[in-house]
């Protein structure tokens, strides 16, 4: 006789046998398929072959486009088929390369290229360090226990979640003329900033929009980074009274470390590729305070009458090396840090 | 019985959708942008259309300005483009564009209809391509409300733009109004004024030439109006590159004392602004060399890659028809682009004496365009200039260049896309 605590239990495993019918059906389904695959492969083949998909995936959306687009940076005119288009050698790069003094973009053949170019590096140095910051301090608070702390950590994450555009629209919308911010500060007797007008300002607006959009994913990354230290090394710590500066610089930092590293790596080829928020939020302006790389990649391969996409491929195979540089950056950091 | 009647209830409608779908043998996709709601007056005669010819479906893919200007482009150039396309972009396009001519049934209506606007469609050729859906000229509104409460003329016929300035300003500064004037951010629309300062946009032999003194005229007095306030920079200097900024917004708020824009802005401010204020379009302001603004206009053509080129030709055919392009031109409030109908032949669907005013207004301005607009309307490398000068002359504004390294830079810009185009 069946108790009645143990009933539950038994409609519970049913319920799971019958859902799980349709997948051993499946299963039975494929280890004929897989088995022959199998023979024919070896144990040894097997992991490529349930990577294939994946591949495939990748080889005709990343790799495949990569080898087109360098090959596009090695030709002119507007043509859009690569058979169609005019091979003109490195004219693409000499025309993007040619300045007189690199320091000083209106020496510069190509001005706007290189002006964007300073502007992302102003924008990565000032966003990377400043988020870094911000979400190793937001996930030191809300690693502690201290009251509506679930509450907290959805409002830090809230904004990842939101499309790119929408951020900018509601920002720009705070920010215009006739904003709320704007709105605010007259309210307090101020007089209405047009923060859209002035290059300082529509840099740092550029900077704090991406921050409070991503901040969210990165402090997600420091909490488990946080987490994951065990909690005896804390309790040591408070055992022999050491202070809380030294606990944060000599146990929390050095175990925070590898996150803290994924976090700079991934937050550097973000702020490299910025451009939909930005886009969206200041148009570049003014003039080109806020226009990066990728903006002007995408002005050269498509705004303009004359698509001149042989310039643009050649822009992005030059932001391309720069990713490379700072992934290899990064290889080469973890790589000393692993040695010793 | 019951299996039998649903049954035959079943075979019924898929009877009828088989004969729909059997009917409807051939879809054509015509890319439509909207200034207003231009589309749904399409869309009632193209029902006309279809039900006089239910072998041919036309859908109509209302999509963003953007996507016409930078979309359009690449889909053409993929040639997985639609079968009709609304451009502006009239003779940068052109090499994508079908010949109408041997699927209309009389081209000779054609060309005595829209003479000169073919031309702006096949720079190069007799092509027949398509037809202009509006004409439009470019020009000011002023709010004639606030000048008569602030007590300030209204300068008149022949003015110059520094007189229509100093009487902004008086107004804006008498009513405490936030701008001054506020003009489209648009080569385009600089382009008119230029002329009217002298700008010649061409050399001798015929090559663009954006910039000489009647450019640098129009230039300074944009630089300067942008420096003293007349202009906020707020619209000009937001952006960057050639973005279009429009100010219509702002005017149709109460914002602004004087907005240069155009023709096509009637039907939105009728419906926008109505009688909030009266809005007045006033003729095109006077330089040394005339009193011109620029033509311009929206034309709805074919495309060569299309697969259903008898079916494209019946549909423009029957659009182009008289009676419908007045329907058309007339429920939007636009300037006909029909040689015959521009000379008094549509009944414009107002009553609102604002707009017919406007409507009067740029219509009279059309024979004062300067030769010189018409040709620079008509050049298909166009938008090269236009964007050059709106570009740099901006970042002149916004202090990133002077206005002598931005006239360098223009003229850099105009011969690298040329060049660029011309490889080839």
């Amino acid at each position: 006789m069946i108790k009645n605590t143990d009933q539950p239990a038994a409609v519970k495993n049913t319920a799971v046998s019958i859902a799980g019918w349709p997948i051993q059906q499946v299963f039975r389904l494929l280890e004929y398929p897989f088995s022959k695959i199998q023979r024919g492969v070896g144990i040894q083949g097997m992991p490529w072959i349930f990577l294939l998909p994946n591949l495939i995936f990748f080889g005709i959306f990343v790799i495949i486009p990569l080898f087109i687009n360098f090959a596009f940076s090695f030709t002119g005119g507007t043509e859009l088929f690569l058979s169609n288009r005019v091979y003109t050698g490195t004219e693409q790069y000499r025309f993007l390369l040619d300045c007189k003094t690199f320091g000083d973009p209106i020496t510069c053949r190509e001005d706007r290229f290189w002006k964007g170019l300073y502007n992302t590096f102003i924008f990565v140095f000032f966003q990377v360090s400043f988020l870094v910051l911000f979400s190793l301090i937001t996930a030191l608070i809300l690693n502690r226990e201290i009251r509506g702390r679930g509450f907290f950590r959805a409002v830090f994450f809230f904004p990842v979640l939101l499309s790119p555009v929408v951020v900018a629209l509601i920002w720009k919308w705070i920010l215009l003329r006739d904003g709320i911010l704007n709105a605010f500060l007259v309210s307090i007797g101020m007089d209405k900033i047009l923060f859209f007008v002035s290059p300082e300002w529509a840099m740092f607006w550029a900077v704090f929009v991406s921050i409070w959009a991503h901040m969210g994913f990165y402090t997600l990354i420091l909490l488990a980074g946080l987490q994951a230290i065990q909690p005896d090394l804390y309790e040591a710590a408070e055992m022999d009274g050491t202070s809380k500066e030294r606990v944060f610089w000599r146990i929390t930092l050095p175990l925070l470390w590898p996150n803290l590293l994924v976090v700079v790596v991934l937050a550097l080829i973000k702020g490299v590729q910025v451009f939909d928020e930005v886009f969206v939020l200041t148009g570049g302006g003014p003039g080109t305070a806020t226009q990066f790389i990728v903006q002007y990649i995408y002005n050269t391969g498509f705004t303009e009458q004359v698509q001149n996409f042989g310039l643009a491929s050649a822009a992005s195979i030059v932001l391309g090396v720069i990713l490379f540089v700072l992934t290899m950056l990064q290889l080469a950091v973890t790589r000393a840090r692993d040695n010793g | 019985m019951l299996n039998f009647k649903r049954l035959l209830a079943t075979t019924s409608v898929l009877a009828t959708l088989g004969a729909t779908s059997a009917l409807a043998e051939t879809e054509l996709r015509m890319m439509w942008y909207n200034d207003g709601s231009e589309s749904e007056v399409m869309q009632s005669i193209i029902d006309r259309f279809e039900a006089k010819n239910p072998d041919i479906s036309v859908v109509i893919d209302v999509v963003p300005y953007k996507s016409i200007m930078e979309s359009l482009p690449i889909q053409l150039a993929a040639g997985a483009g639609p079968d009709l396309a609304r451009v502006t972009d009239l003779g940068g396009l052109s090499k994508y564009y079908m010949d109408l001519t041997p699927h209309i049934s009389d081209s000779a209506y054609w060309e005595a209809s829209f003479g000169p606007f073919l031309d702006w469609l096949a720079p190069d050729s007799d092509r027949i391509s398509g037809f202009m859906t509006q004409l439009t000229v470019t020009g000011p509104y002023v709010n004639k409300t606030f000048f008569e409460q602030a007590g300030v003329a209204m300068p008149g016929d022949g003015a110059t733009w520094d007189e229509w300035a100093a009487a902004a300003n008086d107004v804006a500064d008498k009513l405490d109004i936030p701008i001054p004037m506020a003009w489209d951010r648009s080569g385009h629309r600089v382009s008119g004024p230029a002329i009217a300062m002298g700008a010649k946009m061409f050399n001798a032999d015929g090559e663009p030439a954006l910039v000489d003194d009647g450019l640098k005229e129009m230039a300074q007095r944009l630089y300067d109006w942008h420096q003293d306030g007349t202009m906020t920079k707020e619209l000009w200097g937001s952006v960057s590159g050639s973005s279009y900024l429009g100010a219509n917004e702002d005017f149709a708020n109460g914002q602004v004392v004087m907005y240069m824009s155009g023709s096509w802005q009637i039907g939105q401010f009728s419906g926008t602004i109505g009688d909030a204020f009266d809005w007045w379009a006033v003729p095109a302001p006077c330089g040394a060399a005339a009193c011109t603004g620029m033509p311009g206009g929206a034309a709805l053509v074919a495309m060569k890659d299309t697969k259903h080129p008898e079916e494209v030709g019946k549909l423009m055919d029957f659009l182009a028809q008289e009676e419908n392009l007045a329907e058309f031109y007339g429920k939007n409030l636009f300037i006909p682009g029909h040689l015959k109908l521009a000379t008094g032949g549509v009944d414009f669907a107002t009553d609102d004496a604002r707009a017919k005013h406007a409507l009067s207004t740029f219509a009279g301005a059309v024979p004062k365009i300067s030769p010189t607009a018409f040709d620079l309307q008509g050049y298909p490398n166009n938008r090269i200039m236009f964007n050059a000068l709106i570009s740099r002359l901006n970042e002149a504004i916004v202090g990133e260049l002077t206005l002598e390294q931005a006239y360098v830079r223009m003229e850099e810009d105009v011969a690298k896309q040329l060049a660029a185009k011309a490889v080839d």
